[in-house]
């Protein structure tokens, strides 16, 4: 009989095992970086540009140095004379620290006061004085394409325009040969606007540089710390053993805590100059103009059909606009992320994609918001390209889409541009969804609806996306393999200490490391404290962004844990006398193959390894694994989106959502559909309101809460969920990535909804946001209404 | 301030007003002589350290900073300490005793109504004006009333279902 643990009591895989992080954030006993306060620590502020684009002729500190309480004043002068004037970017391009010869966009940084608080800080910019000379600005790739345009890098030796690179990938000829063939070519022109990840908690750091130890102590506002402990080494020339970077409790990240800052950099040159604890928390304003911004490509796109709805191939073409300082932040060796992962979940005979990146006077960054380095832009494009061509085509919107999916048995799949998908059941997703949502039932209301004047829509969006970079042999960051490791301790208690180099921000690392413990040992998830972040102790990791936490570091985690059961294994042998060979494992313990009642706990194993192991074995019981992927995990989701469109006013209702996730094996249920009602949250936002925009002096729109709309708890819509569990071939425990698949794949089934209920006009496209009034334009006036609002920066 | 010691600083700048304010806070008297333009959620954070009043925007709209006020929920940064003068505040960290939990504490926990817990203190203090004032709100009303409170990661949903768990179990409390 079998004494087996039931996993799920012990918290195991499966269980939706309450988050222990709760207890200290309901209580308002966080440790965010701003909580933090170290005995005679000073306050950072930045001065930052109010121009676009201009040359500094001079700046006049003297007046803040006359403040009481003003310790120090930086200009990016100061900073040129210690070589920090300018850092590398993770995208191989350099950014300025703080401006020396001229400024590149609204909001970069200028100077920096340091004083005795913050108050008095911000008073010290304030009395700083700084001489501009407009230059002429570009905001928008056209600018900075043209003849003749301004050169926004003529810091850059042999950069002689605005462009920074060229990129394609995928087969050319063979694409060209197939739309000669085709029935039908659908077009598209698309705008995905320029976005900010915008965490409610912003950016900041504590630098604490101690003379004594020369040890420099960063609290940082990281998503990956051992990264920013490499990148502070570089950039400051420190030694990498004399730096100690804590990520405490983190407020959101979404990809715009992954970059390294100016304001990071200029804190921990002060906290050196000064030998104090210097600590600069961002405004909201700073946030948004300054750090990583997401998005901001136009897409031009084109299908060859066959007339009975095969696709027969792709043309693509991204023009991307990076702001003044090239810093994606993304691991890959190509050009514009994982772009070319579009119509991976599609069998798509030839494709071919080129890219173009430019310079533009516009805030720096290509993060990955809420997403796999461009698979955002890849699969709204995908998406919104396959409802233009089955309405091209008059075909069912999900029965195109069914007649060209990968199907189950067609694993491992070539993706057109060379991606290998490796499992998945797309036509099963899809079923769900429209059962959930009611497909053909809907389709009949909306066209009863029709009769009465009403505009009813319907919008479907499918994706897989590649999740969990790297492998090593692919990518990358600055030549840091992208793999991650993790480290546990077992105690003769039997309880544990686990650490990995992720980093949570929200996601729940410390409840669900814990529950992939309890599945490999059969030690109770409660029994496993779990620690992250603190580079001093934390085994290597590259960071929590791109949904790579559980295909890489939950991996770890998993392998780390079977190392710990062999030696386990080893030390129950030796209690029950018997060899290794005749034991089985059961959950949480090991027992005697031939009597099964003869057996030791994992916790009685423990014990051993402290107090009674066998001669010549060393003690403890503890190792670390460090796990390097051999591909992504490709997690599947369906979208199926409801809307009613007033045809007066232009004002869009969602009416119900339907989201079907496969996202494999699901750790923790609870949290799972946590991330993913977060991630269609932020599909929303993108689709109905949330955007960054400039005027055509460089201004910034959308540069604090006023603008940069976020949905509320009023506007937000409801959600249904469904899963389906397709587990991850490679992964040790079957999981795939799955926080920012919603955020992905959701924007599409919003738009697709919209555009199906006002498609009667003949309208193809509406860009994002779906404000009120640009519907209201299409409805009206019959055309596409493309660009970003409120201010179009094309004319 | 320890009673032990207590530093006699030179004032940095004798032209810097400033007024002495007292303040019940979490039922507890508090006085400090402050900076006029200091905001509230300042006075709470640095001055009396009490960290769970986050700050997220600087134009009152995320409401990471509310706390109670007379009993009404107010952003924190939007108000002056000095406004604060002789008034009764109501933080995170006065929502329940030291080894106790407020319904809606547990509401929160058990409802998944938190990622990165940022938001949390600010939804939870509005979430205890709207049941202090209606204590069976609809799923409506709930929405309407954290709608001055953002969350960047949960998407509402499991805030709402928290906030109407923490509902029934005050009125079967109340009940019993
Ligand atoms: S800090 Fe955002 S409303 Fe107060
Ligand atoms: S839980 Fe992160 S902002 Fe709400």
């Amino acid at each position: 009989m079998t004494r087996a643990l039931d996993e799920i009591k012990i918290g195991g895989l499966g269980s939706s095992r309450k988050r222990v992080e709760d207890n200290r954030f309901i209580r308002g006993r966080g440790n965010y970086v701003d909580d933090i306060v170290l005995p005679g620590m000073l306050h950072m502020e930045i001065l930052r540009s109010p121009m676009a684009h201009a040359r500094i002729n001079s700046i006049d500190t003297s007046k803040a140095w006359e403040i009481p309480g003003v310790r120090l004043v930086l200009t990016g002068e100061m900073m040129a004379t210690r070589n920090l004037a300018w850092m590398p970017t993770l995208s191989y391009d350099t950014q300025a620290v703080l401006a020396t010869d001229k400024v590149r966009f609204q909001g970069q940084e200028v100077a920096c006061v340091i004083a005795d608080d913050p108050y008095i800080a911000k008073d010290g910019c304030e009395a700083i004085t700084v001489d501009y000379e407009p230059l002429p600005v570009i905001v928008n790739p056209n600018q900075a394409m043209a003849d003749g345009a301004p050169l926004i890098r003529d810091d850059k030796e042999n950069q002689h325009d605005n462009v920074i690179y060229d990129w394609e990938v995928g087969d050319k000829e063979g694409t060209d040969r197939a739309f000669a063939q085709a029935d039908l070519v659908s077009k598209l022109e698309l705008h995905y606007p320029r976005s900010h990840p915008s965490p409610i908690e912003c950016c900041g750091s504590i630098a604490d540089f101690n003379r004594a130890t020369s040890k420099l102590t960063i609290y940082l506002t990281s998503q990956a710390p051992h990264l920013h402990r490499a990148a502070i080494a570089l950039v400051a020339e420190l030694p990498e053993h004399m730096i100690r970077i804590v990520s405490p409790d983190i407020g959101g990240g979404f990809g715009n805590k992954v970059p390294v800052y100016p304001g990071y950099v200029v804190s921990i040159l002060a906290s050196i100059l000064l030998e104090r604890p210097v600590k600069w928390i961002e405004d909201k304003t700073g946030n948004l103009i300054s750090t990583g911004y997401a998005r901001d490509m136009y897409l031009h796109g084109e299908m060859a059909l066959r007339k009975d709805g095969k696709i027969l191939a792709m043309r693509m073409h991204a023009d991307s606009d990076h702001g003044a300082f090239f810093s994606d932040a993304q691991p890959s060796k190509f050009k514009i992320g994982l772009l070319h992962s579009t119509f991976a979940c599609y069998d798509v005979p030839a494709a071919h994609l080129t890219a173009r990146g430019v310079y533009t006077n516009k805030a720096p960054g290509g993060v990955a918001y809420r997403c796999s380095f461009r698979v955002t832009e890849a699969m709204f494009f995908q998406e919104r390209m396959m409802q233009a061509a089955a309405d091209d085509l008059g075909m069912d919107q999900a029965e195109f889409r069914r007649r060209n999916f990968v199907r189950d048995d067609d694993f491992p799949h070539r993706t057109p541009f060379g991606f290998l998908t490796d499992s998945g059941q797309y036509g099963k997703c899809l079923d769900v969804g429209l059962e959930a949502i009611g497909y053909s039932d809907f389709l009949k209301r909306k066209e009863e609806a029709k009769k009465q004047g009403r505009l009813l829509g319907i919008g479907i969006s499918a994706m897989t996306e590649p999740l969990g970079a790297g492998n090593s042999r692919e990518y990358d960051i600055l030549g840091v393999k992208m793999f991650d490791a993790a480290e546990l301790r077992v105690h003769l208690t039997g309880k544990a200490i686990l650490r990995t180099g992720a980093k949570t921000q929200g996601q729940g690392h410390e409840t669900t490391w814990a529950q992939i413990v309890a599945h490999e040992l059969g030690l109770p998830a409660e029994d496993i404290v779990v620690e992250e972040g603190d580079t001093d102790t934390a085994p290597y990791g590259m960071g929590t962004y791109a949904s790579r936490s559980t295909p890489v570091a939950g991996a770890a985690v998993a392998m780390v844990a079977r190392k710990v059961r062999a030696k386990a294994r080893k030390l129950a042998a030796h209690l029950l006398e018997v060899s290794e060979e005749d034991i089985d494992w059961e959950l949480g313990r090991f027992y005697v193959r031939s009597s099964p009642e003869h057996g030791v706990t994992i916790q009685e194993c423990a014990m051993a390894a402290y107090s009674n192991m066998p001669d010549g074995m060393e003690p403890g019981l503890e190792n670390v694994a460090y796990y390097d992927p051999p591909n992504l995990t490709w997690p599947f989701g369906c979208y199926i989106a409801t809307v009613e469109v007033d045809p007066q006013t232009g004002v869009w209702d969602v009416l119900n959502v339907v989201a079907v996730d496969d996202c494999g094996v699901r750790i923790n249920p609870m949290i799972v559909e946590g991330q993913i009602m977060g991630g269609l949250t932020e599909a929303y936002a993108m689709s109905s309101m949330q955007f960054i925009t400039f005027d055509a002096q460089g201004n910034c729109v959308g540069s604090n809460y006023m603008d940069y709309l976020l949905p509320t708890a009023w506007e937000a819509p409801g959600y249904e969920l469904h899963e389906v569990v397709t587990p991850s071939p490679h992964h040790p425990i079957g999981a795939k990535g799955v926080g920012e698949c919603a955020t992905v794949g959701g924007p599409a089934a919003f738009v697709n909804a919209v555009i199906d209920a006002i498609k009667d006009t003949g309208v193809r496209n509406i860009d994002m946001p779906l404000l009120p009034d640009r519907v209201y334009e299409a409805l009206t006036q019959r055309h596409d209404v493309s660009g970003a609002p409120p201010v179009k920066t094309d004319d | 301030m320890s009673s032990l010691f207590e530093e006699i600083r030179e004032p940095v700048a004798s032209d810097v007003p400033v007024r002495r304010v007292s303040i019940t806070v979490n039922g507890e008297k508090r006085t400090a002589d402050v900076e006029p333009r200091l905001l509230l959620a300042h006075l709470l954070r640095q001055g009396l350290g009490l960290t769970g009043t986050h700050t997220g925007c600087d134009t009152s709209n995320c409401g990471a900073c509310t706390v109670l006020f007379d009993g009404k929920a107010i952003k924190s940064c939007t108000m002056l300490a000095v406004q604060a003068d002789g008034h009764e505040v109501t933080t995170v960290e006065g929502l329940a005793g030291p080894s106790e939990l407020h319904p809606i504490q547990e509401g929160f926990k058990d409802e998944h109504g938190l990622q990165c817990g940022f938001c949390t203190p600010g939804m939870m203090l509005a979430a205890k004006a709207l049941l202090d004032e209606n204590p069976d709100p609809t799923e409506d009303e709930v929405r309407w009333a954290l709608s001055g409170n953002l969350c960047r990661c949960t998407g509402y949903q499991n805030i709402v279902k928290s906030v109407l768990w923490a509902a029934q179990k005050l009125q079967s409390q109340s009940a019993s």
